[in-house]
């Protein structure tokens, strides 16, 4: 293994430094204290901006959205102890979510290490299950090796956190500066090349399928082959769905796309899934939300499981066809492989499926019921907000029913532009991860759709927001509860509500906290203001914008598929199934 | 349910053993044994991982544990082609009566006596499980003071080595 020296005697900290810069780092969320404290000190120094933000887990998300928002990894630091804690959630909804992020955390004097010292916590042994990988660095010299590393394992194969616990007194020992050239970790060999001949068996059976499906995964984004899978689905004509984490990897204006399937999924994009008779799976790993009761969903369909990852491969339904690879070579090779098929003369014939199909879209169109009082709709604001923004801006949801609102009735053109926590289903990601997709994309409009529960989990993030001149916009759905408990309650507790009125309606006043920490805020009550309201606050550049949409408290998120119900049990209202007709 | 002997060869650093035993705990998968120790590699431990699992789930913990960095590779061994031993220290009560009658199964079982005392003797045993088991069998009617032993290690037969196998072909399509 190569190295790049520079034999200059300098700090272990000045290395961790340099090892960033050369990683190509421009851009990290942090949080000082005093095990890392030497870190800081040659930081200042350096061409990367650091963003002081004001919790870890701040960082955390940010660093996600930036990820998310740019394709590069993301990077966070803290300090130890509760600073290196306070970024447990982060890492775990990045590992959940497939993001690409670097954790630097200060560790104690290695000999201090497991004596209970002083803002002492074994983040090594916390995050072993919730990281791709994780380093505990005592020895100076060791540092640009495990951050090289750290970068190359977070990017690759199937992208995650990575955690870098240095310790103090390497931070501090001189070290001279070693740049690994070339990368040698002989049990990392991710597969990125697909089997050519799983590839042909799966293209055939494309052609032989009657009713196909394209059910596209978060893998598409992170690894940015949505240009394939456009092609993919114009040349083979074949239905798309694309989950929460997927949204935006496909055109939601494409006439083939069916909308996001799962628990809040359009009748149609369930049904079809449930209806089918090949589900082409690509870079998606039939998560519970999707799937429903496992047992029944899909039933009559064969399966082309195509992921970066083998283990997800069969995890939970059995694969026909394992396409181990990376989709941005995946798909490309599909595509060969079925223009071979098609050049050979067979053809697909979906005709019958999509008489099928637009009956049920036609038939069960995603919408929603206008409030009897005139009182807000929040589907009416979010909507709103996605055609007044458009599909050139970033969208950052939290997570509860402004997130699946944001899901269903914003209109998604481009791949990442739409972050939120799908796996971990983390509340608060919104503010710090629209943050983070701000500094990554500056020129964009990015907009952090919240409620008001998740809002009040890391809204201290404005302050840094405004101090730091990062202004995103916030549209808080605020309904005065935890809205997606609440629905929960109506549904199966009897509308017993408990511990879920927040009472957001008189405290916080959401306008005053946002003028206390420097942003605009603007407050809407009623239908008639919210266009107006969108634009005012798009035209407001020079600080952070919230606007406090005091909304319906009960609206519903529909259709909705009961938590370990089948599919095939899925509501379009209250107590209201679809006819889906015969089987034919 | 059936038993299966994985044979993983892992980079000797600080915490692997934490990560593989993390990884089965956090994934419910359940180790009947694990043996840990060096190989003729420097740098490289090789773990033999009794597990107790049906087909699909042994190939879940085949594909987590291959997504360990630290882990270099995994062989799954056929227990007719392949040796496993395992290492049985006993604590038998034993007065002027029974010793000799213990000293008789210690010979039978290929098993040594290790240590003496006036009222017990501590015996040492290797081999498969059921031979252990059936030595266990024998000793108990004399009193069974005190007992440990081993996971088991394991090593296929042939001139092969664990370097020369592939790796059990976890992903069907790699």
């Amino acid at each position: 293994m190569g190295e790049q020296s520079t034999g200059a005697q300098i700090t272990g900290a000045q290395s961790l430094v340099l090892a960033l810069e050369t990683a190509g780092v421009t851009d990290v969320f942090g949080i000082p204290g005093g095990a890392i404290l030497p870190l800081y000190d040659p930081l200042m120094d350096s061409r990367i901006r650091h963003i002081l933000v004001r919790h870890e887990q701040g960082a955390g998300h940010a660093a996600e959205g930036f990820a998310g928002a740019t394709g590069r990894v993301g990077v966070c630091m803290a300090t130890s102890g509760p600073g290196a804690t306070n970024l447990v959630t982060p890492i775990a909804d990045a590992a959940m979510d497939s993001i690409p992020m670097v954790a630097i955390t200060g560790q104690v004097p290695s000999g201090a290490i497991g004596t209970d010292a002083f803002q002492e916590a074994d983040i090594r042994g916390i995050t072993m299950p919730i990281t791709k990988h994780n380093y505990l660095v005592t020895n100076a010299d060791d540092i640009p090796r495990a951050i090289a590393e750290a970068f190359h394992i977070a990017a690759t194969g199937r992208p995650g956190p990575v955690l870098v616990d240095v310790s103090k007194d390497a931070l501090q020992a001189l070290t001279t500066f070693n740049w690994p050239t070339a990368i040698d970790l002989p049990g990392y060999h991710p597969v990125t090349k697909p089997h050519a001949k799983q590839v042909r068996d799966a293209a055939s059976m494309i052609i032989a399928a009657k009713s196909p499906v394209l059910y596209v995964g978060g893998g598409v984004i992170r690894a940015n082959a949505s240009v394939a899978l456009r092609k993919l689905a114009d040349i083979t004509g074949i239905p798309v769905v694309t989950t929460l984490m997927a949204r935006g990897a496909f055109p939601d204006s494409h006439p083939q796309h069916l909308g996001m399937p799962g628990m809040h999924g359009s009748v149609a994009a369930v049904g079809a899934l449930q209806k089918s008779d090949l589900l082409i799976t690509l870079g998606a790993r039939f998560d519970d939300r999707v799937t429903g009761k496992l047992s029944t969903f899909a039933p009559n369909a064969s399966i082309i499981h195509a992921d970066i990852d083998p283990a997800e491969i069969g995890k939970n339904r059995y694969a026909d066809i394992p396409i181990v690879g990376d989709m941005a070579e995946v798909i490309p090779e599909l595509v060969m492989a079925l223009e071979a098929e098609y050049a050979a003369g067979n053809r697909g014939d979906y005709g019958a499926w999509w008489e099928l199909l637009n009956r049920m879209r036609e038939t069960y169109p995603m919408g929603y019921d206008l409030p009897d009082d005139g009182t807000l709709s929040p589907q009416y604001v979010i909507q709103r907000l996605g055609l007044i923004s458009g599909p050139d801006s970033i969208y950052a949801a939290g997570v509860g029913q402004h997130q699946m609102w944001a899901a269903q009735f914003i209109g998604y053109e481009n791949p990442n532009t739409w972050l939120n926590s799908g796996g971990l289903g983390t509340m608060g990601f919104a503010v710090p991860a629209a943050m983070g997709a701000k500094v990554g994309c500056p020129d964009k409009t990015v907009w952090a759709v919240d409620g008001d529960g998740c809002f009040q989990m890391t809204n201290q993030e404005l302050a840094t927001c405004s101090v730091n001149e990062i202004p995103i916009k916030v549209a808080l759905i605020n309904n005065s509860s935890l809205g997606m408990v609440r629905q929960w309650q109506t549904l199966f507790y009897n509308s017993r509500y408990s511990n879920t009125d927040l009472e957001s309606h008189r405290i916080p006043d959401f306008v005053k906290l946002a003028d206390a920490y420097g942003c605009h805020g603007l407050r809407c009550e009623s239908p008639d203001d919210v266009d107006t309201t969108i634009e005012k606050a798009m035209g407001m550049n020079d600080a952070p914008v919230v606007i406090d949409f005091v909304v319906h408290r009960d609206a519903m998120v529909w259709p909705m598929v009961a938590a370990g119900a089948s599919n095939d049990e899925i509501l379009v209202a209250r107590a209201m199934a679809p006819d889906w007709g015969s089987d034919d | 349910m059936s038993r299966h002997t994985l044979s993983v060869l892992v980079e000797d650093t600080p915490g692997v053993l934490a990560r593989v035993a993390s990884l089965f705990s956090r994934r419910g998968f359940n180790i009947e044994s694990l043996a840990v120790g060096p190989t003729e590699v420097p740098q490289v431990s090789r773990m033999t991982i009794v597990v107790n699992v049906e087909g699909a789930v042994l190939e879940q913990v085949t594909k987590q544990l291959n997504k360990l960095i630290n882990v270099l590779k995994i062989v799954e061994l056929d227990p007719d082609a392949s040796v496993q031993r395992e290492i049985l220290l006993v604590k038998v009560k034993a007065d002027l009566e029974t010793r000799s009658h213990i000293l008789e199964t210690v010979q039978l079982f290929r098993a040594k006596v290790v240590d003496v005392a006036s009222d017990a003797v501590t015996i040492e045993a290797t081999g498969n499980g059921d031979k252990l088991a059936a030595l266990l069998r024998v000793l108990e009617p004399f009193g069974i003071k005190e007992l440990v032993k081993s996971g088991a290690v394991a090593m296929a037969r042939g001139a092969r080595s664990i370097s020369d196998r592939p790796v059990r072909s976890a992903d069907r399509s790699a």
